[in-house]
């Protein structure tokens, strides 16, 4: 019986959690609460991955209501994927953010942040599982207003103003998602996302259909922060609490691509987006400039925080650029890239969370010979700096390497060569800070800081477990791309 | 007069552009929040329009009514309006909150301030 | 001086006195009517609490802050979305859905009866209590 429920649970059990922590308000019980809720989301979303191999797409209606009237859960590989890697990493990040919470946060506040926590987590997989078009909008309300409430928990009071011109792009962003769901409602009759691929293809010719996709398309990269519209995302990421950021850079960009690829692939279909509509022609110079100017941007960054937030912007354009090719080989790609890019960019995070934890801030300049101080962060940030720059045996090698096999398969072998020429600009920024850290001894004139030593095991375990398992995908790259090309060949071939 | 026909929609579009001017065009940070309002306030004209059906009257079982507006956008909007409303809530509180850590919520200041704080 | 402030407001307070139970009734029949006729819980929240906003604003943020203090209306608006989401784990137990309601009662229609009535009253709890809470928030500022 609970084998049939999992798509609910999936989303009831961190939504639970939300309210019980204000009704219990302490701070280490709100903790525990939403660990455990945590950890009962990722081995659902392990039963429902499993589940979706085995047994092929689930859906499961809501209230009973059968799917083009009620609302329906639709699962299959893509969406496990996504509903996996997002609890994981928030499961991951949470144990993370207990010691640096306490640091952070104020006392009293503790409560509602564990609940802006699970209610963020509730949304984004509640974005993921759904297979209703205008129940994506409501989810990601749900998970935006979150994130600006858990945004705004940050020390500094910039994170006030970070958080509030999050909120107005974000809103926009969304109220162009609902004008774009509205118009396709209004060209098809349809909401559920079955029914709506369904129907497309009669509907095509209408003008509406055009706004629609336009609508879509632009407040989706809004929300994903592909290249020209990134400009909230490196404030935000900066002055948010540290843990926050991290869950975030790990989870939200991505789901906002996994809305994008739904939209492209399964409901308007390829056919569409990338033959009538031209959209490779839009999203792949903003894709290429993308990845190639917020690399060279990132070099320049003096805050450790905001440099990884424009490489963050870059490797969306990745991904997105992966997206472009529209082939079998380029969405494995992609899909790979955001479980790998994921993985690696919260692992950054959360050492450069230890280093704020321990120093206080995250000026690069000033990061000279913590080696000799923090070695076990040192080394967990140098191993996730190779996986960024895709140095082989690390996951961001398998990306890069299928993406760049990919986009030669599809003869453009331009994006391979601007692939690899932004990576140089990678190794340029992230060996910058590496060489600070590792090489550049002590100025002798600063009085060394007192009390400097090796960050919380609370913090170091949850990072190294990341590490690990981004290592074994280096390693053995072949269970990644298997799970992505399924999910590939799941998009590709549109609903059944 | 197919155009003038069509006067919902042309009410949603100069709501639409009205808002979205203000919220990019004022620094005050009110006003931008009224902009917001303004714009997704067109947002639910448009889904009410598209609900209506041309002598149709609100969708509840009764006697002798044959025609019925589609009630799906109105309830679509209810949730998009309850949205909103805490939208614009966690907005006034951020407002708020600023306003007591800058002293000013007009952004030009805000970002000078933040500037001068950047480079010390 | 403290006399004549309160008597100041004199007709006010006594107008607001007779009003407020009139507007707790609306909300009541606005939230209990909502499963078969126009209504529900965000209208009949909302009316709820604009009762208490009122209150508020005639009497006093401090006396109304006694009648609901900040902490029940943390509890309710917890217990609101527990309501809600306690309906759609019973439905889950008695072998349905999330929220289906068919599996509340012995006959499908009792059992939608039933369901829309605890959701709609989980809806308005949370919602009167948020409702109060942003004024209390907002009002308290200088």
């Amino acid at each position: 019986m609970i084998a049939d429920q999992l798509p609910a649970l999936q989303i009831v059990i961190p939504m639970l959690a939300a309210p019980l922590c204000v009704l219990v308000k302490r701070s280490n019980a709100c903790w525990a609460i939403a660990l455990v809720a945590n950890v009962l989301v990722v081995i659902n979303a392990f039963a429902l991955l499993h589940q979706v191999r085995t047994d092929g797409v689930i859906r499961y209606a809501l209230g009973g209501w059968a799917a083009p009237t009620g609302i329906e859960y639709y699962v299959d590989t893509m969406n496990a994927i996504m509903l996996l890697l997002v609890s994981f990493i928030s499961c991951v990040t949470l144990v993370f953010a207990y010691t640096s919470v306490k640091k952070t946060v104020v006392t009293g506040k503790h409560y509602l942040f564990y609940a802006a926590w699970m209610l963020c987590l509730t949304g984004l997989l509640g974005i993921s599982i759904t297979g209703d078009a205008f129940n994506v909008f409501v989810f990601l309300e749900i998970s935006s207003l979150a994130t600006y409430m858990l945004l705004a928990f940050g020390s500094d009071r910039r994170a006030l103003t970070a958080s509030f011109r999050y909120l107005i792009m974000g809103s926009v962003g969304a109220s162009f998602i609902l004008i774009g769901i509205g118009f396709l409602y209004a060209a098809t009759g349809a909401l559920n996302m079955v029914d709506l691929a369904q129907r497309i293809p009669d509907a095509e010719s209408q003008r509406a259909v055009l706004v629609a996709f336009s609508f879509l398309t632009i407040g989706l990269m809004i929300k994903a922060a592909v290249f020209p519209l990134h400009g909230w995302l490196a404030n935000a990421y900066q002055h948010a609490p540290i843990a926050v950021t991290a869950f975030l850079a790990g989870t939200a960009t991505k789901v906002s691509l996994y809305v994008l690829l739904r939209f492209f692939f399964s409901i308007f279909g390829p056919n569409y987006s990338f033959g009538a509509m031209l959209l490779n022609v839009v999203l792949l110079p903003a894709a290429i400039v993308g990845f190639l100017l917020l690399s060279l941007v990132a070099i320049f960054q003096t805050d450790l925080r905001r440099m990884l937030a424009y490489s963050s912007v870059a490797q969306i354009g990745y991904i997105v650029a992966a997206f472009c090719l529209a082939t079998q080989s380029g969405l494995t790609a992609g899909i790979v890239h955001i479980i790998n890019h994921g993985i690696i960019k919260t692992a950054l995070f959360m050492s450069v969370g230890c280093i704020i934890y321990r120093v206080g801030h995250a000026h690069i300049g000033s990061l000279d010979n913590l080696m000799k101080k923090m070695p076990l962060t040192v080394t967990a940030f140098i191993i996730s700096g190779l996986g960024l720059i895709g140095v082989p045996l690390t996951v961001g090698f398998i990306s890069k390497f299928s993406l760049i096999g990919a986009s030669l398969e599809r003869g453009w072998w331009m994006v391979g060569a601007l692939v690899l020429v932004s990576s140089l600009f990678a190794i340029v920024y992230v060996g910058r800070v590496v060489e600070i850290m590792v090489f550049r001894s002590s100025r002798t004139d600063t009085p060394e800081p007192t009390g400097m030593r090796e960050a919380p095991m609370s913090m170091l375990v949850p990072m190294y477990v990341l590490i690990g398992i981004s290592l074994w995908f280096g390693i053995s790259g072949s269970t990644t791309l298997s799970v992505a090309s399924e999910a590939a060949a799941a998009l590709l071939g549109g609903y059944q | 007069m197919q155009v003038l026909g069509l006067y919902n929609y042309w009410v949603v579009i100069i709501l639409m552009m009205a808002g979205l001017y203000i919220l990019i065009a004022r620094y005050n940070l009110i006003k931008k929040m009224i902009g917001l309002g303004v714009f997704q306030t067109s947002i639910f004209y448009l889904y009410i329009t598209m609900g209506k059906v041309q002598g149709g009257t609100a969708p509840i079982l009764a006697d002798g009514i044959e025609q019925y507006s589609n009630p799906l956008p109105h309830v679509l909007i209810l949730t998009a309006i309850v949205v909103g409303v805490a939208t614009t809530a966690v907005a006034l509180a951020l407002i708020v909150r600023i306003y007591e850590e800058f002293d000013t919520i007009e952004e030009d200041e805000i970002k000078a301030i933040e500037s001068a704080e950047q480079d010390s | 001086m403290k006399l004549y402030r309160r008597q100041r407001h004199r007709v006010l307070q006594i107008v607001t006195k007779l009003i407020i139970p009139f507007v707790l009734l609306f909300a009541l029949y606005v939230q209990f009517h909502g499963d078969y006729g126009p209504g529900g819980g965000f209208q009949a929240g909302v009316i709820f609490a604009s009762a208490f906003v009122l209150h508020g604003l005639i009497f006093g943020l401090q006396r109304t802050r006694q009648v609901i203090t900040p902490s029940m209306l943390r509890v309710l608006m917890a217990l609101g979305v527990l309501i809600y989401l306690g309906t759609g784990i019973v439905s889950m137990l008695l072998g349905g859905n999330l929220l289906d309601y068919d599996f509340l009662a012995h006959d499908p229609k009792h059992g939608q009866h039933w369901g829309i009535f605890a959701v709609e009253l989980g809806v308005g709890v949370t919602v009167t209590a948020v409702m109060i809470s942003l004024f209390y928030s907002f009002a308290s500022k200088r």
